[in-house]
């Protein structure tokens, strides 16, 4: 058995975690240029340089309150454009899909833990499909571990293609537009394993990584929390999260995986990792390329803010609120 | 004038013909027009899932008939419990142990057979661990881009879903046929379970090897409401500090309400409850009549999964957390006072 050759796609979506906004005088912005209380640890984007936070507090619950006494934390909130087709992405912070980062960890991580135990490792590819600034995700990709990338050019708005609200940043891809892709790769590039996001924080479909084992007719293992090879790298067991729990699942390699959160911690790209990602391999694609049809299938009616929750009022004591609440009818 | 006369005659000679067969074309467009749906059901060892049942419920609004799906081992007694749901026309069951764990390398191909042969329009599901993982499989296999999480059907091709962990509600018109789609179940409630009366029929079985071998399950058992549907909910969030803390406060307020347990991602990352627990884009939706949050700051992604919640409380120190501009009824305090105090009060009503 030849080791395992892991497909990992990657997406490039609007960044709206919670994080602390850096004070130039507290120690903890210091330490954390770009921390978020959501995603955790998160790989920045091969523009930015960062160093790996160090925890100046002994837990993590003390580690995020600390700061929040004094700045509470802001949240970016997706607004919808002026012309109610999309959101706005112009001058909003991107970066990659937070469950796309833990695909690639997962890969990085078969292929550390080859070296004691498992399947060797053979070839770790990124792939992404979407404007030219897609390539940043790619470029991280490879500073967290990936061997090369390729990156198959969907212009966006900016650059003459079509903006739609449903496909995010993909411009104008579906997720079976996506899956039809990555199926093709998965041939091309003689991929045995796909390890994909369970979903994307922009359209939340959840459905990429279903279609293309569909497509492929190979086994999934959606919305792992572990993953675990077999030493002769043939079998794999997951253990996915359901509703209620959690099952298990026990697979013959090639198969597709996507990820929940629980399956790691994605880890920071270091700084000399992030420079030797900028001599990998990048390979350019156009959907074209590939002869699939991707046209879309969607047509987006109209993107609108939901309506705002009338709330805010503040009552003084637990007798006010059980008061308040029967008035409300809820108790 | 030959030529003329033998056209009229060989017309008249066919028309008997055209009378007894008529043309297909407009019957086709007819039927097109006609909608029928198949309305995915979960089973679990031998019972419905009656949250499943969201999928009628929207099934319902894109008009008749409404036809249910449910496979699996001894599945009979479910089809006849099925048959009993109030709206529903027709129960398509398929008899076989393998599809009992839902898994979609079998199941899939066995749905699109029966979607195939039954003609459906439309196909839906409830959007849960089952219907997330099965749909856009059989989507790909009928070559059709999937609508997930629907909260709302505008006509028989255009409906309504929440993107960016609901912070922009976007209407998509889907120009697939057959259109696959997977529903909020807390934007479709769940109808009657009496007074229907569905014919049942077995449904064509294609057999399909399943390269996966379900291995265990370990589910979280409670006598407590269902998470996802029950009415009244309370949650609590990294201000719980520990395990210890979540299980001395949470359980006493959720008796003393009869309400389900949810929890914050930050908890249920530090383990203070169990992962099936959690609310938001992420984890569960809940639209409860009152949701009761206690150390939750509100991030955008936990809001995701709760701000349908008819009344929403909080309790939080921090009197600028996000949670209280979307809070009915908000306490500034400190949880470890003000929940006791309310559970004791409470319990007194």
């Amino acid at each position: 058995m030849s080791g395992l050759r892991i497909l990992v796609p990657v997406k490039r979506v609007i960044d709206y975690a919670v994080r602390i906004p850096a004070k130039p005088h507290s120690p903890v912005a210091r330490n954390h240029i770009h921390t978020n209380l959501y995603f955790d640890l998160r790989a920045v984007t091969g523009a930015t340089i960062t160093k790996p936070p160090q925890p100046p507090f002994s837990n993590s619950a003390t580690l995020l309150a600390r700061p929040r006494a004094n700045s509470p934390p802001h949240q970016v909130k997706p607004r919808v454009n002026k012309t109610q087709t999309a959101i706005e992405t112009a001058g909003v912070k991107h970066s990659m899909n937070p469950f796309d980062e833990l695909s690639i960890e997962e890969a990085v991580r078969l292929r550390e833990r080859s070296k004691t135990s498992g399947p060797k490792v053979d070839d770790i590819v990124a792939w992404s499909a979407g404007p030219q600034k897609a390539q940043d995700v790619l470029r991280t990709a490879m500073a967290m571990g990936a061997d090369r990338g390729i990156h198959v050019l969907v212009p966006d708005a900016s650059q003459g293609g079509k903006k739609d609200g449903e496909s995010g940043d993909g411009g104008d891809l579906e997720p079976l537009g996506v899956a039809k892709l990555l199926a093709k790769t998965v041939e091309q590039e003689k991929v045995n394993m796909v390890i994909l996001g369970k979903q994307s924080i922009d359209d939340d479909a959840n459905q990429t990584g279903q279609m293309l084992a569909g497509l492929l007719g190979w086994p999934q293992a959606t919305q792992a929390s572990k993953v675990e090879m077999g030493k002769d790298g043939t079998e794999c067991t997951v253990i996915r999260e359901v509703d209620g729990g959690v099952e298990t699942l026990r697979a013959k390699v090639p198969i597709v995986i996507t990820t929940d959160l629980r399956l790691n911690e994605p880890r920071y790209a270091s700084l000399p990792n992030i420079m030797k990602a900028k001599k990998k391999p990048l390979v350019k694609k156009a959907p074209e390329d590939y002869g699939v049809d991707v046209k879309r299938r969607l047509r987006t009616v109209k993107v609108v803010e939901p309506p705002p929750r009338k709330g805010g009022q503040k009552v003084g004591s637990v007798d006010e609120m059980i008061g308040r609440l029967k008035e409300l009818g809820a108790i | 004038m030959f030529s003329t006369a033998r056209h009229t005659a060989l017309r008249q000679a066919r028309s008997p013909f055209r009378i007894a067969r008529p043309t297909t074309a407009p019957q086709l467009s007819a039927l097109a027009r006609l909608l029928s749906t198949l309305a995915v059901l979960e089973q679990r060892e031998g019972k419905l899932n009656v949250s499943s049942l969201a999928a009628v419920t929207a099934a319902q609004k894109l008009g008749e008939p409404v036809t249910g799906f449910v496979a699996g081992s001894n599945v009979k007694a479910v089809a006849e419990e099925a048959a009993k749901v109030e709206g529903i026309d027709k129960i398509i069951y398929v008899e076989n142990g393998a599809y009992d764990k839902g898994l979609p390398e079998n199941f899939a191909p066995l749905l699109v057979e029966n979607i195939k042969k039954g003609g459906f329009t439309h196909i839906l599901a409830g959007h849960s661990a089952f219907g997330k993982n099965l749909m856009p499989r059989v989507a790909a296999l009928l070559d059709t881009q999937q609508i997930s999480d629907i909260t709302h059907i505008e006509s028989e091709d255009t409906f309504v879903r929440p993107i960016y962990a609901g912070n922009a509600i976007l209407t998509v018109k889907s120009t697939d046929s057959p259109k696959v789609i997977t529903v909020r179940g807390t934007a479709f409630p769940a109808g009657a379970t009496e007074g229907g009366s569905a014919s049942l029929e077995e449904g064509v079985d294609p057999k399909a090897e399943c390269p996966t071998e379900w291995v265990s399950e370990d589910l979280a058992k409670s006598d407590r409401p269902d998470l996802a549907t029950a009415t009244k909910v309370v949650s609590g969030g990294r201000g719980l500090k520990s395990k210890e803390e979540f299980d001395r406060l949470m359980p006493p307020l959720a008796d003393a309400l009869g309400a389900a347990i949810g929890a914050s991602r930050a908890a249920v990352d530090s383990g203070f409850a169990d992962n099936s627990l959690q609310v938001g884009q992420t984890g569960k939706n809940v639209a409860p009549q009152l949701y009761l949050c206690a150390g939750i700051s509100g991030a955008i992604q936990h809001l995701a999964g709760m701000k349908d919640s008819k009344v929403i409380a909080a309790i939080n120190k921090d009197g600028d957390a996000p949670i209280f501009q979307v809070a009915d009824v908000g306490l500034v305090g400190d949880l470890f006072e003000k929940v006791p105090e309310l559970t004791e009060k409470l319990r007194k009503e």
